[in-house]
């Protein structure tokens, strides 16, 4: 099995907060994060899939199709885009925008466009914030 | 509010620390030929990444596996104080171990352990230099 791993770049605004909670307790949690306004931030989306080389091509996926499914499914909603105001997984505060949910979220976007392409499977999402962090899922439990 | 699942959070630190790579089980020309540049006597510094990552369900209220000033507190407490602008080789856990980056990882493993919430760690990876890196996760 081999992994091959596509990266994009995409810049969004978020802030945290919890509406259950009062504005003392949303400070103290989330810190700087919980400014109402917003702040931003350029993401990295890393996207790994999990297949066999192609005999004929040597292609465990086409890199320019899963570009083209990773522009479709996520980035077309993401960029340029206040997560907490305009995006349909957190908007109203249906989910943090934090980058675990935003990974797990990703997931849920480009998992059945890949199933369906009957080439690969998706392995791993990789999200980062800046470059010194960053959250994961792989999928299951 | 959020997904089921398990998810990692990762996220980058870096310390400044001298080592020397040398075993008083080896004589001196078997360390310079297993250590190489690595063993000249007084030490020389890298600037190493350590890489946490945590792993665990989200949290529903915070959309979190971990606060990430709860991590930042942490690592700073039990791995930045201890060994950012040290020599490792005076560090008491390498008194009997050479301080390799394979066995630095282990060392901050173990560190972390103690001081997370049990079952949180995931794996440390630490980048000696932009080309050798070392992971360990436990197992």
């Amino acid at each position: 099995m081999i992994l091959l791993t596509r990266r994009a770049t995409f810049s969004a605004a978020h802030y945290y907060w919890n509406e259950a909670w009062s504005a003392e307790k949303n400070e103290q949690v989330f810190g700087r994060c919980s400014n109402r306004h917003g702040h931003g931030h350029n993401y990295t989306l890393e996207v790994t899939v999990a297949g066999q080389a192609d005999p004929v091509t040597g292609f465990v996926v086409d890199l320019k199709w899963l570009k083209d499914v990773m522009e479709r499914e996520v980035l077309s909603a993401w960029d340029h885009r206040h997560l907490n105001l305009e995006v349909e997984e957190f908007a109203s505060g249906r989910m943090m925008p934090t980058s675990e949910n935003m990974a797990m979220a990703a997931w849920r976007r480009l998992e059945p466009a890949i199933r369906a392409a009957q080439g690969a499977q998706l392995n791993r999402i990789r999200l980062y914030e800046t470059p010194e962090i960053f959250a994961e899922y792989r999928g299951g439990a | 509010m959020s997904g089921a699942g398990k998810a990692y959070f990762g996220r980058r630190y870096m310390l400044s620390a001298s080592h020397r790579l040398h075993t008083d089980a080896l004589t001196a020309e078997q360390n310079r030929a297993a250590y190489g540049k690595c063993n000249n006597p007084h030490g020389h510094g890298h600037n190493y990444i350590v890489e946490v990552l945590v792993g665990g369900p989200v949290d529903p209220a915070t959309g979190m596996v971990i606060n990430l000033m709860d991590l930042d507190r942490t690592v700073n407490a039990k791995i930045l104080e201890r060994f950012d602008h040290r020599d490792l080789n005076g560090d008491a856990l390498f008194a009997t171990q050479v301080p390799t980056t394979e066995n630095l990882c282990r060392a901050i493993y173990g560190l972390l352990q103690g001081g997370l919430p049990a079952g949180q760690l995931e794996s440390v990876r630490v980048e000696e230099t932009e080309n050798n890196f070392f992971e360990y996760n436990g197992a």
